[in-house]
């Protein structure tokens, strides 16, 4: 690790418990952000008062809906002073990219410890139907009235034409949604974690054909921060550093808005948009997909991670099928263990940033479900409309 | 799985809103006609309309008329709505073969769900919604 691509490594990660929708209620979204902030200074070994920064993704918004502002942090933490507070744009597909935002930061000198925070709380509108419940707009007008309502409905389209084009079964985005489900089986804080077989997966209700319940990732509350500085201030700190490899986010226009517009070319259309943002990572870290020890692929939905696995080039474009079928993502004895928390079909949904958190743990040598030897982890936010964004991390020598 | 026909979603809980770059598409289907928006200087067609041609950025815009032909690009069949918990529907996303790399996401609507395929051909139709506008749909064709 030579360069300025070592030169930055998270120091901190915390976390809510967290809950099924709604149920954080009546805490606020500010009391659920500020005890993941305070989680993760606790974690690092700083005083909250340290934080100089904010890098956040989604526009600062938190879920859909909802907002966090660093004003409002700094009133209600005590935090004395910040010099940088800036957000990717768009959505969820930020989320491993903010981590680079707030290496942007260290490196230009503009703050020391970075904080990047996601909460989300579904008290007042879920999730799942989230795009029927907004105001029509000009560019929506042409998608709202087809009753396309939520995220997995409108990827529920790509899933189809991905099966068409390449011939990929239910029973591959079935393997996804069973080997991530036992992987949650030992981690306290999953909120599912009752074994699913093939019978379940089949049995399970459909949402939106070819995608089913089990496809579609939970509706939780929670909150969780990362903080990041300088690799050399991270070895004074409490936890072992864990060193920012890479960090790309963005992609192109034939990916654009995604599935909020359906117009990409055939094979972006049946993919994740991620492989331009995937070329550019691998490039930057010097490594490409068979360095990788363990994928946290942001897992909105079973049909998309398979997607994933195919643009970060574990298999070949249209070969995602049978990779998962073979066994490849299983913890135990595959060959990319994937998602090893359980994600976000699993253990709980928090737009991305339980893969950026699983991703520190397996760098420190602490997970639960650990990686032997684990050097290399990728972490990703997205798909979603631009940008999509992905994260190396590497344990610190 | 169903001999449920298709429909689309309740008229009246359908709303649009225009802006100047999308309005002309929406006054041709109150009309019963479906338009697409072609670039008034390199002929690349774009939907949903916006205010830059995106090959050329021009800004210069002609409104064609379609036959109202088209095929099934890719498709859901959705079980449910907010409010609706019975409905089926079938939202698709179309090509439209007389306006070449334009999609428009739509539904099929008065059709058994599995009998709908990618490369289905369809038809417009026009149905009423919210407001005094029509929203295009389509049948098999």
């Amino acid at each position: 690790m030579t360069g300025a691509s070592g030169q930055v490594a998270i120091a901190g990660v915390g976390a809510t418990p967290y809950y099924r929708r709604g149920e954080s209620y009546p805490q606020t979204i500010t009391e659920l952000a500020g005890q993941a902030i305070l989680a993760a200074c606790e974690d690092a070994g700083i005083s909250v008062t340290q934080i100089d920064g904010f890098a956040y993704y989604s526009g600062a918004g938190a879920g859909y809906g909802q907002s966090m502002d660093t004003a409002e942090f700094m009133e209600t933490l005590g935090i004395p002073e910040v010099t940088f507070s800036a957000s990717l744009t768009s959505g969820g597909g930020g989320s491993a990219g903010s981590i680079g935002l707030a290496r942007a930061a260290i490196l230009a000198g503009d703050a020391t410890y970075v904080v990047t925070v996601m909460a989300l709380q579904q008290a007042r509108q879920r999730l799942g139907t989230v795009f029927a419940a907004v105001p029509p707009s000009p560019l929506n007008s042409f998608l709202q009235p087809s009753g396309l309502s939520g995220p997995g409905h409108l990827m529920s389209v790509l899933a189809r034409r991905h099966m068409h084009l390449y011939g990929t079964r239910r029973e591959a985005f079935a393997e996804i949604a069973i080997s991530q489900r036992k992987n949650a089986a030992n981690r306290p804080k999953a909120l599912k974690r009752t074994p699913i077989t093939l019978d379940d997966y089949f049995s399970a209700r459909m949402i939106a054909e070819p995608l089913c319940l089990l496809d579609f990732c939970l509706e939780t509350d929670g909150a969780v921060a990362v903080i990041t500085t300088s690799l050399e201030r991270a070895r004074d700190l409490k936890q072992r550093p864990v060193p920012v490899v890479a960090a790309a986010h963005g992609g192109t226009r034939e990916w654009g808005r995604a599935f909020a517009w359906m117009g990409m070319p055939d094979e972006m259309f049946a993919s994740s948009g991620h492989a331009p943002v995937a070329k550019k990572l691998y490039e930057r870290a010097g490594v490409g997909p068979a360095d990788i020890d363990v994928a946290l692929l942001y897992d909105h939905f079973s049909a998309m991670v398979l997607m994933q696995l195919e643009d970060y080039g574990f298999c070949a474009k249209g070969e995602g099928g049978p990779f998962v079928e073979s066994g490849a993502i299983r913890y135990e004895g595959g060959s990319i263990p994937l998602n090893t928390h359980g994600g976000q079909l699993s253990e709980a949904y928090i737009i991305g940033m339980t893969h950026v958190k699983e991703g520190v743990e397996q760098m420190r040598g602490t997970a639960i479900n650990q990686v032997k030897d684990a050097e290399l982890a990728l972490v990703t936010g997205g798909p979603a409309a631009l940008p999509v964004s992905g994260l190396i991390l590497g344990r610190d020598s | 799985m169903s001999e449920k026909l298709a429909v689309a979603l309740p008229g009246d809980q359908v709303h649009i809103t225009t802006s100047p770059a999308t309005e002309p598409f929406w006054l041709a289907a109150r009309e019963s006609r479906l338009v697409a928006p072609r670039c008034g200087n390199c002929g690349h067609f774009r939907l949903p309309p916006t205010p830059f041609c995106p090959q050329c950025q021009s800004t210069e815009v002609d409104w064609v008329q379609l036959s109202g032909r088209a095929t099934v690009y890719s498709f859901a069949v959705v079980h449910g709505f907010p409010g609706l918990p019975d409905i089926t529907l079938v939202p698709v996303v179309v090509d439209l073969p007389d306006a070449p790399g334009a999609r428009l996401v739509s539904n099929v609507i008065d059709v058994d769900p599995a009998e709908v395929y990618i490369g289905m051909p369809l038809e417009v139709t026009f149905s009423p919604i919210a407001d005094d506008w029509q929203l295009p749909l389509f049948r098999a064709g």
